[in-house]
């Protein structure tokens, strides 16, 4: 059983997408970096991500790990935040025929995981069509 | 630094699901294979190239392990870890040992036993090749990054699941011709299409599977490559790493694999050569959407139309440049940590014409490019008849 | 002047229909539709649950009180399905919302009245002066009985409400409680499912606790039933909330808007919190507002609400109860509900 801080200390980004913002050339990291890979900057903003976006590319998993299997298949995509940051994440409640490239998303908190019947359960963001 | 070659290669006798034996026994048959083909009496350092024996078989410290079980103890050995890329990076390490200097005779080893675990263990494993806490905690498989890619690609230039069916029938084809193949039969593109979808638009017949096996090699400097070994030496042109980021997500462009054309760059420069000059490619097709983005980023297609070569014969074994003799990934199958030496000892058999059926005329320069993750490592070596 | 300062809901978007669920055990599905007077109900998916819908419903709530999450002095979550036996819903939802550190928090329970409960509270711990907005969201995923009646009415959804003196879009002019041991429905600690006491639950469960707690309410605050513009009854079925509005006077006008349990099934410590939301969506001010929970076990919360002025501009500003029950629907059958609702025995 994994120690729960691993899960614990990645609350802020899962929550609340506490993103950094490099006070020297704009680029955005999520999670937050120590410094920045574009211009080297170890100066940065805290920011949070925007929680509406649009799909770069997905794919909806067949064949999932069997902690999803409840849900498979599930749609999963890279959603590029409005204002910057690309974060992967599953889009629920959604029609597969109906993914399309440059579609609107928007944020919603959902359980991801069950760490077992016994174990902490683990929340995080998914995407739903706006 | 001094010129290094390859005096001796081997696998192990057969890849796929070996359940009589263990990681240690794996590696040291490759390793002795190896040994015996370079007719060497003594290493002077090893290499063990694995991805991630702890999670498969909860083994570490393979390289006392190795070094002990090929009776070589007190030989310095060290593992190398690059996931998918680790037995390609492992032969990079080796061959700066003895292009450095420091050793003579040195042998690179890959090896991965992947049938201990149960699939979804294995699953989990192979995904910590990717951002753990940011792309797999989402749910995303390796197939589904692969996934992702090959959607932007065809969104981006109209590549087609064909086409890419094509590449997955190209190197059954070529691996029904290798005996060590695990899977050495051939399929059909319809087939691929009718397989089960498993993260759209792949279906099973595009990913590489599940394997336990090894492969070897043994280098030394060119100039006592002779004295050594009876075999035609083969000369190591160029050896180049490079790495870009561990997430998809991060990247500006899903349709590329930029590590793959920075290290394609920087080989191509330190050998003097270029696309046309290559003979035999093996590459890292752990998908089949993996060989057509790596195609182009190795300059050998235009950008956008990797799609087309294994469609229309390009890459093929009588084609204009042949990819994947040994099967690739695909057929042959994909030991994590034992793909990029067995791409070398393709390649080195190759350039020796030793590949018998499967042999590519006249072939003097080869060039191996193996690939960690998706894409966040890679490591590419360029051959030469010496 | 104390009361909401803005609110929220959220219906999970897949149902399932009585017909689906009758023709697993045999039962007569029309039946079941006019006794029980409901057509369909929600089904929260695997990564739905107590913590995330009550989070959902918290985020449209701060939309249009337009507030600074940090200012939240408490947050109380009244569920009977909590995710966790020990460790509050509240510690979550707070984390998630922003509100902590500095924050209280505490699980409520109380059947399906727990929800009211935590909006007691924090009306009280406002009211107080100690806190300036308190958080109070009543949510549930309950688990119904395979082959039992409550199968066919246990639902998904949340609603939460911010209270605050500032901006107040509906002031609290009046609250009552009414509340007695009465063994009614009941869930042992360990038990998978609930147990309830069959035609018990009626006449000396629901409607003694209802309609004592609306008569006294009405005699506390010196009003009747035609002082108001809506009321909202906790509702089980669709039966029990318009039989208690006939026999206390009220008109079907009256009732209509808060009445979700047609097309969304009892939603337990969400239900008549989620009719309020509805009823909010769309009210003007001045209207006069009576809300009566019932939790069993027994007992019911009543509350009057008077709309102010300040509810014009609100409204918009997050997603409305009735659009999420209406729209964006998608119909699960049977297999796809049990195995959503983890009733599939699986190896382990």
């Amino acid at each position: 059983m994994a120690n729960p801080a691993k899960y614990w200390r990645e609350i802020p980004q899962r929550y609340r997408l506490e993103a950094a913002k490099c006070q020297s050339c704009g680029e955005i990291f999520f999670p937050p970096r120590l410094i920045c890979s574009r211009c080297k900057s170890r100066k940065f903003e805290k920011i949070k991500l925007s929680d509406q976006g649009k799909i770069l590319t997905y794919t909806v998993i067949r064949t999932g790990p069997s902690q999803f299997a409840d849900q498979t298949p599930y749609a999963v995509g890279v959603v590029e935040m409005d204002g910057g940051g690309m974060i992967t994440s599953q889009i629920a409640d959604c029609e597969f025929d109906q993914l399309a490239v440059g579609q609107r998303v928007r944020v919603e908190f959902r359980r991801l995981q069950k760490q077992g019947p016994a174990g902490i359960l683990c929340y995080g963001y998914k995407c739903v069509p706006a | 630094m001094r010129d290094v070659a390859v005096i001796g290669v081997g696998l192990n006798e057969k890849w796929g699901e070996i359940w009589e034996k263990s990681l240690r026994d794996l590696y040291t048959e490759a390793a002795l294979n190896a040994i015996d083909d370079a007719g060497v009496d003594h290493i002077d350092s090893l290499y063990v190239g694995c991805m991630t024996s702890g999670l498969f078989v909860s083994q570490e410290h393979l390289g006392s392990l190795m070094a002990d079980y090929l009776g070589q103890n007190p030989v310095p050995a060290t593992r190398v870890e690059s996931a998918c890329a680790s037995g390609g990076v492992a032969f990079r390490q080796g061959y700066l040992e003895v292009a450095s200097g420091a050793s003579d005779i040195v042998l690179v080893g890959g090896v991965e036993k992947m049938t201990d675990v149960s699939g979804d263990e294995a699953t989990f494993a192979l995904s910590a090749a990717a951002d753990m806490e940011y792309e797999c905690y989402q749910g995303i498989t390796f197939p589904g990054l692969y996934a992702l890619v090959a959607r932007a690609h065809m969104h981006r230039y109209g590549t087609t699941p064909m086409q890419l069916a094509h590449v997955a029938v190209k190197n059954h084809k070529n691996g029904s011709l290798n005996p060590v193949a695990q899977y050495g039969f051939e399929i059909t593109p319809q087939g691929v299409l009718d397989s089960v979808m498993v993260a759209d638009p792949l279906h099973i017949l595009d990913c590489s599977p599940i394997t336990d096996g090894a492969a070897a090699a043994v280098l030394c400097p060119l100039d006592l490559a002779k004295k050594l070994s009876k075999k035609p030496p083969v000369k190591v042109l160029a050896s180049a790493q490079a790495t870009s980021t561990i997430a998809l997500h991060s990247r500006k462009d899903m349709t590329w694999f930029d590590s793959t054309a920075v290290a394609a760059e920087k080989a191509y420069k330190a050998a003097g050569k270029g696309p046309k000059d290559l003979h035999v490619v093996e590459l890292h097709d752990c998908f089949t959407i993996a060989e057509i983005v790596v195609l182009e980023a190795l300059g050998l297609v235009e950008r956008g139309k990797g799609g087309t070569t294994a469609e229309s014969g390009m890459t093929a074994l009588g084609g204009k440049i042949p990819v994947n003799t040994s099967g690739g990934l695909k057929s042959k199958g994909h030991p994590v940590g034992a793909t990029g030496v067995a791409q070398i000892v393709e390649v080195t058999r190759q350039l020796r014409g030793e590949s018998g059926p499967r042999q590519v005329k006249g072939a003097k320069v080869g060039l191996t490019q193996n690939m960690g993750g998706t894409g966040g490592s890679c490591v590419i070596h360029i051959l030469e008849a010496a | 002047m104390v009361g909401i300062v803005g609110w929220g809901s959220c219906i999970p978007r897949n149902r399932i229909k009585v017909e689906e669920i009758a023709k697993v055990w045999g039962a007569d599905a029309n039946n079941y539709k006019r006794g029980l007077g409901l057509e369909e109900k929600s089904v929260p998916t695997p990564d739905q649950d107590t913590i995330s819908l009550s989070v959902e419903a918290s985020k449209r709530a701060l939309r249009r009180a337009g507030i600074n999450p940090l200012d939240i002095g408490a947050v109380y979550v009244g569920s009977e399905s909590h995710p966790y036996a020990v460790k509050p819903t509240g510690t979550v939802l707070a984390e998630a919302i922003g509100a902590t550190p500095e924050v209280h928090t505490a699980s409520f329970e109380f059947a399906c009245k727990a929800g009211t409960e935590a909006m007691f509270v924090c009306l009280c711990e406002v009211e107080s002066g100690r806190i300036k907005y308190g958080l109070a969201v009543g949510a549930d995923t309950s688990q119904g009985a395979p082959g039992d009646a409550l199968e066919y009415s246990t639902a998904a959804g949340a609603a939460a409400f911010l209270f605050g003196k500032e901006k107040v879009v509906a002031e609290v002019n009046e609250t009552y409680a009414y509340m007695t041991d009465t063994p009614d429905f009941w869930r042992r600690e360990y038990e998978h499912y609930p147990r309830h006491a069959g035609r018990f639950t009626g006449e000396p469960s629901y409607f003694k606790h209802v309609l004592g707690a609306t008569k006294g309410i009405l005699e506390r605050a010196k009003k009747t039933p035609k002082d108001f513009t809506y009321v909202v009854f906790h509702q089980p079925n669709g039966k029990f909330p318009v039989n208690a509005a006939k026999a206390l006077g009220f008109t079907k006008e009256q009732y209509e808007t808060g009445l979700l349990v047609p097309k969304l099934g009892n939603t337990y410590s969400g239900s008549s919190p989620i009719g309020l939301t509805a009823i909010l969506d769309v009210a003007k001010p001045g209207d006069k507002v009576l809300m009566v929970s019932y939790g069993s076990g027994a007992g019911s919360d009543a509350f009057i609400y008077t709309v102010t002025d300040e509810i014009r501009g609100v409204q918009d500003k997050a997603e409305k109860t009735r659009k999420m029950l209406d729209e964006n629907k998608r119909y699960i059958d049977y297999g796809t509900y049990a195995k959503y609702r983890g009733k599939i025995l699986k190896a382990e």
